[in-house]
């Protein structure tokens, strides 16, 4: 225990067994249940898990079923973050006093949330835990909506995304506003490691939770979950979906050290127009309409522009 | 062993995923583990399908595709080979069929009350490349 678990590649990862059961309840092509497999199959070490209210929590938690096995805690919705670094503290105290019956085994703290409960209702918690420096990592399953309740819209909902408190009709194109950047938030609190990751770059993902369980402090991981019932494309097509969001940049796959590094860790060979990722889904429908073709444009150019932020960061190592 | 309604339960009582001790989950397989009726994998969601995927191993790569993506933990791998899918578990998202990379696919989507054996007999043969 508590060596870096090796895979090299996808055969030899595939000898993993899974601490995440089938039978839950989330929806048929759902991208959290495939990065939580990812994020646990990373490690062969002790898990003491949260999950704050949202699909995740919701969807593996019927009563009397669990489909974690490993330590597990929910309390509600803003506080996931909280619970994991409570767990932590006490962990390191018994340490110091002597009182773990294990001392050898050494747990990864975890907790897991939508984005709705990370970008906005559990913000303060999620920046008082990188704050104060627990050793834990923080995941993001961010499907860009909250989900679970029906697809109100969030801080993270991108521009022109149809939600159902932000819905696209006759005076209204959808959302209004521009996805919050959390990932460079949580870097600016100086944390040793924080990363965007999507599900089908699963060695990328593997690198950097394996980096993130690893490093001493709090480290945040921002997860692309392309969600089939809000974002409105078949269950087949979820991988699909996410190489869109990767290779059209709309969804760049970097890594922030110590809150300043920057490092992208994934250049597409060749780069899709952010039309063709929008045009997949039907929560963009009604932006092919031509009064609203211009957002595609304004869309396109703010990407171009990140990426060249991107490039311009780590090309600076500042 | 009769399984115990939800309602059943004693208030309070600690329900618990295995039935035992296991000391190193992340070192025993499935099959290694004895779940107690409160794991979800005791459970079954075969009856959300309304199709299915079949497997045909005779031209799988074993390259783990659909292990790694399917999001219900039911692609079988064991010892590095995809030997089959778990029906209890499976919800027919299609996935797997999708980023199966052969040519003919080693998986195919069926309606739920296709005949494995005959699907399997008449499998499609390799495709010529679309130019
Ligand atoms: C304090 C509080 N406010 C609102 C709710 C209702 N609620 C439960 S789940 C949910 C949506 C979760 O959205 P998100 O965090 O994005 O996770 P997702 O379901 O999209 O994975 C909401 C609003 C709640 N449980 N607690
Ligand atoms: S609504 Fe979206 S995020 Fe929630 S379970 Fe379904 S696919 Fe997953
Ligand atoms: S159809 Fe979906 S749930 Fe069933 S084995 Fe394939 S990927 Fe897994
Ligand atoms: S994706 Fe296809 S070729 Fe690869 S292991 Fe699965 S069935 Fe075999
Ligand atoms: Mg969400």
């Amino acid at each position: 225990m508590s060596e870096i678990k090796k895979i090299k590649n996808l055969k030899e990862f595939s000898t993993s067994a899974d601490r995440f059961e089938g039978a839950n309840l989330l929806c048929p092509g759902c991208a959290h249940s495939i990065i939580v497999r990812e994020v646990l199959n990373a490690t062969n070490d002790d898990l003491i898990l949260s999950a704050s209210t949202g699909c995740l929590e919701v969807c593996t938690a019927v009563y009397p079923y669990t489909s974690w096995d490993a330590s597990w805690i929910h309390i509600g919705f803003e506080n996931g973050s909280t619970a994991v670094a409570g767990a932590e503290s006490m962990y390191k105290a018994l340490k110091t006093k002597g009182r773990l019956k294990q001392p050898d085994r050494n747990p990864k703290f975890v907790s897991f949330a939508g984005d709705g409960a990370s970008y906005d209702i559990g913000f303060q918690w999620i920046s008082g835990c990188m704050e104060r420096g627990h050793n834990m990592m923080h995941v993001v399953l961010d499907n860009e909506v909250y989900a679970n309740t029906g697809g109100q819209r969030s801080s993270s909902t991108p521009i022109g995304s149809s939600t159902t408190t932000a819905p696209a009709g006759r005076v209204s194109y959808g959302e209004q506003k521009n996805k919050k950047d959390m990932v460079a938030i949580m870097a600016a609190h100086g944390i040793p490691y924080s990363a965007q990751v999507a599900p089908n770059k699963w060695k990328d993902m593997v690198k950097k939770i394996q980096h993130g369980m690893e490093v001493e402090g709090p480290v945040f991981i921002n997860a692309i979950s392309p969600c089939t019932t809000e974002w409105k494309f078949d269950p087949k097509d979820t991988m699909h979906i996410t190489d869109l969001a990767t290779d059209s940049l709309v969804f760049p796959l970097y890594e922030i050290i110590d809150g300043h590094e920057l490092n992208i860790t994934y250049r597409p060979k060749d780069i899709v127009p952010v039309e063709e990722y929008m045009a997949a889904q039907g929560r963009f429908k009604h932006l092919f309409k031509d009064e609203y073709k211009y957002l595609i444009k304004e869309w396109q150019e703010r990407v171009d522009a990140k990426w060249a932020y991107l490039n311009r960061r780590e090309e600076a190592r500042v | 062993m009769a399984k115990t309604g939800w309602d059943e339960f004693e208030i309070g009582a600690m329900l618990r995923t295995f039935d035992g001790k296991i000391d190193d989950i992340a070192g025993t397989i499935q099959e290694n583990r004895a779940y107690s009726q409160n794991s979800s994998f005791s459970a079954s969601v075969s009856d959300w399908r309304i199709e299915k995927p079949i497997f045909s191993k005779d031209f799988c790569i074993d390259c783990q595709f659909c292990w790694i993506y399917c999001p219900d933990i039911s692609i079988i791998s064991r010892d590095k080979k995809m030997i089959g899918i778990d029906m209890d578990h499976c919800k027919g998202c299609g996935i797997c069929v999708e980023v199966c990379p052969t040519n003919p696919k080693s998986l195919l989507m069926f309606p739920e009350q296709a005949d494995e054996e005959a699907e399997l007999a008449k499998w499609p043969a390799k495709q010529a490349k679309e130019k």
